[in-house]
């Protein structure tokens, strides 16, 4: 019995249903772009909203996007995308075995990943003290004031910032959750768990998080960037 | 998965052109180029999130033809769920003239 | 041949460790195919019971039974129930789980661990929802249209969207499992079109699970956001558009009927053949039909929303894209009964299943198209016709579907036959049940008897009665399995290994199968439905 395939020698990390380690890594691999795929379609939704009501409410949707901060939206841009490039080498580190390189990078994006949530965090605190936060004590009278070349109607500059908290909080939440699989990474790859023939779950964590950069380059111009020229 | 490694200096590269993107996306909407602020936005945007795709997540170099497919159908599905709700949206204050 | 110290000595996946932690830690697909089995009878009895209730109600024009508002808590919870958690898992979840790895020829599925996740999300889910049924449960329908589930209804929108919400990813996770496997771990010579027509149907099945769950998730976040943080996407009077939650709601809704439908459409697809013993005709057809149902399923959700208002030139372009997707269901039905012609049949319960499943689905499917017109939508929207026109596919389709299978591989699943006599009779039962039950409802929508309404003009009396009559009998149709299959654990006669003579992986293992599936894996060299080769078993197997 212990020759028929069933009984094949146990790689590390090999896992039973698997034949050998390719296969395993082309599972993982598929299994985390399809998930990538849903979450695509899941803020894909908000983005039909958005269009949908920038569509109705431009000149809403123009002064809401001018009263968000646009330098701290591009340096959490930039902070994005330094952490991707940290992910980048991290995976390639992950690949030469170079154990302390890789415990490093990881550490640098999860900071990275915290300065971007602190910045958010700021952001929304702004939005809180301006009264642009909908509900009961949502004012846009700031807004009409500030800009009377746009006709803004107070009532729909509630639905720029509704769409401004969702996207921004739900990618925010993966945001918690990128860091969160990437202290678990870290923490594994301390204890020298990942090694040049196995190092899938960095290959997998770090796809999860040029996906959420992806998002927020996307958020960035359309939350951002709606309306900049300079009014007459 | 390849274990086709990217070269750090690659990376770097890459890094560099998302940032001066980034630079430029943020100063052109200060521009009025009336409707093409948003095509600018977009494209640019686009062309990041090409580069993070293909170098970054390595699909340029991935040997698997369905990553590929499962990254393109994703997006095509999104582009029914858009254009589809956008039939009706856009075509909503069309007048009743009997024909349509 | 198997005796009965043979099968006692053997070891299987149902004896080889006992304790409720070697079911709740376990990894092996087929216990969890039998830990959803359990929780989704749960709740297929609890939203029965619902609609038990609601056909009392409907006894009599009055609203005498329960008031107006427990009323429309009824219909919504009926909805929510038999949807979220027994059609959608169903076949899935409990067939799909323990046949997709078997039929591949694998040990198990690609991920079996997120298939226990998958598991628990769904039972957390189903505590959520049982919670909210307790406290009062929802009344928005299982639609949840806005705004009055986010500005108006006075119920657990919040704990009933949350609760979906979650079952949702029990759905994407399940999945994501049969796409990696079905890519990724097919045994040698296991072609594409070698595949058996059953994992055709969960491929595609899966792709809807993938790309349309998370429009609903997001949907009903957005409404539990709008409800519990005051964000306005939704209100009128802010701007909002309610139909705008219909598109996104829609969106993931109608594909999701093509995910009740699909797994019985595979099911089918692997009854007639081995009850014919005939291949099934057009193999190829079939395939590709069901990812063509996938595909076009996805094009034609603002159907639902003719007389909304939404325009009439997209009105026009959905219907058409309506009638465009009954083409690949007609080509299955057609493909079936081309496969039983001339063939060898033997009305065993499965088979009877599947021929009540190809002419209820055909009914059902029909008026679909009667509805896709828009000019008769218009008279018949949110009448009986809707509800009888969806019950005869999700009912008399689907649920079929899932009865013949669960009777088709029993004997796979348990090692045990269950009394033939009384398959056939439950099955029968379960026919005329329903066929009284629904058959009326067509006729009252089509007289104008408006859906989810809780009092009816007098003269709708007699099909009403006619309906609820039929509903009582269905539910002993459905009572029954539930006994037998229980009673056939312990007393049922022991299955062969292929007690059928059907063709398939997993017919090539004992029953029940060893942990890990196979002795040896298997390497495929011959085409699916090979029935000009397996000789069809002498006896009638009956429990």
């Amino acid at each position: 019995m212990a020759d028929t395939p069933l009984m094949t020698e146990h790689e590390e990390g090999l896992q039973h249903q698997f034949v050998d380690m390719e296969q395993q890594r082309n599972a993982s691999s598929l299994g985390m772009w399809l998930f990538l795929g849903t979450e695509i379609m899941f803020f894909g939704g908000m983005f039909l909203a958005y269009l949908v009501y920038r569509y109705w409410y431009y000149p809403e949707f123009a002064a809401g996007s001018r009263s968000i901060d646009i330098y701290l939206g591009t340096i959490n841009t930039a902070v994005l995308i330094c952490s991707s490039l940290t992910v980048a080498l991290g995976v390639k580190a992950a690949q030469l075995g170079k154990r302390k390189t890789l415990v490093t990078l990881l550490l640098v994006t999860i900071l990275f990943g915290l300065g971007f949530l602190a910045i958010k965090g700021i952001e929304w605190y702004q939005k809180f003290e301006e009264h642009h936060v909908p509900g009961r004590s949502f004012s846009a009278q700031d807004l009409i004031e500030k800009y009377p070349q746009i006709h803004i109607d107070p009532a729909p500059t509630q639905i720029y910032f509704s769409l401004y908290f969702a996207m921004t909080g739900l990618h925010a939440l993966h945001m918690i959750i990128g860091v969160g699989i990437f202290c678990f990474l870290t923490f594994h790859a301390c204890k020298g768990r990942y090694t040049p023939e196995y190092h899938t779950p960095i290959e997998i964590g770090g796809l999860y998080w040029h996906f959420v950069d992806i998002v927020w380059i996307y958020l960035f111009p359309l939350l951002y960037l709606i309306d900049r020229k300079p009014l007459k | 998965m390849p274990e086709h490694i990217i070269s750090s200096k690659l990376y770097i590269g890459i890094w560099a052109a998302l940032m001066c993107l980034t630079v430029i996306t943020a100063s052109v909407a200060f521009v009025d180029l009336g409707p093409l602020n948003t095509v600018v936005a977009l494209v640019i945007a686009t062309l990041k999130a090409l580069l993070v795709v293909l170098f970054f997540m390595h699909v340029k170099y991935a040997s698997e033809k369905l990553t590929k497919m499962v990254i393109v159908a994703a997006i095509f599905w999104l582009l029914i769920l858009l254009f589809l709700s956008l039939a009706d949206y856009s075509t909503r204050g069309m007048v009743h003239s009997g024909m349509l | 041949m198997a005796t009965a110290t043979i099968t006692a000595e053997r070891e299987h996946y149902l004896n080889t460790d006992y304790g409720i932690r070697s079911w709740l830690l376990t990894t092996d697909h087929k216990r969890i195919a039998l830990l959803y089995l359990a929780l989704i009878t749960v709740f297929f009895f609890i939203g029965g019971f619902f609609a038990l209730l609601i056909r009392l109600e409907l006894l009599t024009p009055a609203g005498d039974l329960v008031q107006a508002d427990t009323y429309n808590k009824l219909f919504s919870m009926h909805g929510q129930v038999m949807i979220f958690f027994f059609l959608i898992p169903s076949i899935p979840a409990v067939l799909g789980n323990f046949l997709v790895p078997m039929m591949v020829g694998a040990k198990d599925l690609a991920f079996p661990r997120i298939n226990l996740l998958s598991w628990y999300l769904l039972v957390l889910a189903a505590g959520m929802m049982l919670y909210c049924i307790i406290t009062g449960g929802v009344d928005t329908g299982w639609t949840f249209y806005t705004p009055f589930s986010t500005a108006f209804s006075n119920t657990h929108v919040i704990e009933a969207g949350l609760a979906i919400f979650i079952a949702g990813f029990s759905s994407i996770l399940t999945g994501l499992n049969f796409v990696v496997t079905i890519h990724r771990m097919r045994a040698p010579g296991l072609t594409w079109s070698r595949l058996p027509l059953f994992i055709w149907s969960m491929y595609a099945t899966s792709i809807i699970q993938l790309l349309g769950t998370p429009v609903l998730a997001i949907t009903l976040l957005l409404v539990v956001f709008e409800r519990a943080f005051g964000l306005g996407i939704f209100d009128p009077t802010r701007g909002g558009d309610p139909l705008l939650f219909q598109h996104l709601f829609w969106f993931y809704s109608h594909p999701a009927v093509y995910i009740m439908i699909l797994p019985s459409m595979g099911v089918i697809s692997e009854i007639i053949p081995c009850f014919s013993r005939k291949r099934v005709f057009g193999y190829g057809a079939v395939a590709l039909s069901s990812i063509a149902i996938a595909v076009f399923g996805f094009l034609v959700w603002a159907h639902h929303m003719f007389v909304a208002g939404i325009s009439l030139y997209s009105a026009m372009i959905f219907s058409m894209l309506s009638y465009s997707v009954a083409v690949p269901s007609a080509i299955k039905v057609f493909n079936w009964t081309a496969t039983m012609y001339k063939g060898s049949l033997r009305f065993s319960t499965p088979m009877l299943y599947a021929m009540g499943f190809i002419g209820l689905f055909t009914m059902g499917g029909l008026t679909g198209l009667f509805l896709a017109a828009l000019g008769i939508d218009v008279h018949v929207t949110d009448t009986y016709f809707v509800v009888a026109h969806f019950h005869y596919i999700m009912v008399g389709g689907a649920v079929m579907g899932y009865l013949g299978g669960l009777h088709f591989w029993w004997p796979k699943i348990s090692g045990r036959l269950y009394p033939e006599w009384l398959g056939k009779f439950a099955a029968l039962t379960v026919f005329l049940g329903f066929n009284l039950t629904f058959f009326p409802q067509f006729i009252l929508g089509y007289l104008g008897m408006p859906r989810r309404y809780w009092q009816y003009p007098p003269e709708f009396q007699v099909l009403n009665v006619l309906s609820t009559a039929g509903s009582t009998i269905l539910a002993v149709g459905y009572v029954l399995p539930m006994i037998y299959f229980l009673w056939s654990m312990r007393y049922g006669k022991i299955a062969d290994p292929n007690p059928w003579g059907a063709a398939g992986l997993e017919w090539k293992t004992q029953s029940p199968p060893p942990t890990s599936n196979f002795e040896e894996t298997p390497e495929v060299t011959w085409e699916a439905y090979n029935y000009d080769e397996i000789p069809a078993p002498e006896e009638v197997p009956v429990g």
